[in-house]
């Protein structure tokens, strides 16, 4: 059931569980630099290893949420990753996101939506990298 | 950075190396760049102002870099970062002055493991960010 204020549409709940499209890319030696560059941080393990955060850079094949016209402000709410074996140049990087959960929340600047998006990355041996929840929060225009 | 840690004297309450960051319109441009993350918000100020921010804000992405730096600053080359999250409690803008800390929580030396708080804390004393590592060091 939705609520005429309800940010949550029928379709964006049909869409909970589906998977973006899988799609796999190459960690660049000259990326990890440059990323490692970006963020100010000089450890000398860079670029032979990346940057816990790196695999951000890497894309996230995010499924399309319907109806995302009508939350147009987008905000981060909060990631956590967990971590396997390193990631290093060259590596091949397998990465799907799933939209996880989605829910609804009033907040300071009115309702809220609320979406969990999960990705693995998996590396060429088979080996799972890394996963990522990342919590993202969507709102109407202001008025 | 003060060398490699180990596990054997690590305690609760230990502070980590303080990180501190004082970012610019310049390096979120290049965050963006270097991330692929080309939201608006970041960098383009009549974008960010028309959605209801007070201006450009900072990537929420590159203050959880910096927070994970806390921890990798820490460990040292034979330390493993196994977990990592962050909270987004309130925005950052440029040209403030960021301040990343570290505590220890927990220690689990058999498994040589530990926990970390860590946050992000803007030049007004405000909390704006916060998070956790869990981090495998080394024994002796």
């Amino acid at each position: 059931m939705t609520s005429p204020t309800s940010t949550l549409t029928p379709a964006m709940q049909a869409a909970v569980g589906k998977p973006g499209e899988r799609r796999t890319a190459i960690v660049e030696w000259g990326a990890v630099v440059r990323f490692a560059e970006a963020i100010g941080d000089g450890n000398p393990a860079y670029p032979d290893v990346a940057p816990p955060t790196f695999l951000r850079s890497m894309g996230r094949a995010t499924p399309d949420l319907p109806d995302a016209a009508t939350v147009p402000r987008v905000l981060d709410g909060a990631s956590e990753w967990h971590y396997g074996p390193p990631v290093r140049p060259g590596d091949a990087i397998d990465l799907t996101t799933v939209l996880e959960s989605l829910r609804e929340r009033e907040g300071r600047m009115g309702p809220m939506l609320i979406a969990d998006y999960v990705t693995t990355y998996v590396n060429q041996r088979g080996e799972t990298v890394a996963t990522q929840r990342s919590t993202v929060i969507r709102m109407r225009r202001s008025a | 950075m003060s060398g490699q840690p180990y596990i054997d004297d690590v305690r609760v309450g230990d502070d980590l190396p303080v990180v501190v960051k004082r970012p610019t319109t310049r390096q979120l441009v290049q965050y963006a760049g270097a991330s692929g993350d080309f939201h608006e918000i970041h960098y383009d100020k009549d974008f960010a102002v028309a959605q209801g921010l007070p201006g450009v804000i900072i990537h929420g992405a590159l203050k959880s870099a910096w927070l994970a730096q806390v921890a990798t600053d820490w460990m040292g080359a034979a330390g493993r970062l196994e977990s990592f999250s962050v909270r987004y409690r309130d925005m950052d803008v440029p040209n403030d002055t960021l301040t990343c800390v570290g505590k220890v929580v927990e220690v689990d030396g058999a498994a040589g493991r530990v926990r970390c708080e860590l946050t992000l804390t803007n030049g007004a004393g405000k909390v704006t960010t916060t998070g956790e590592a869990v981090v495998v060091l080394p024994k002796r």
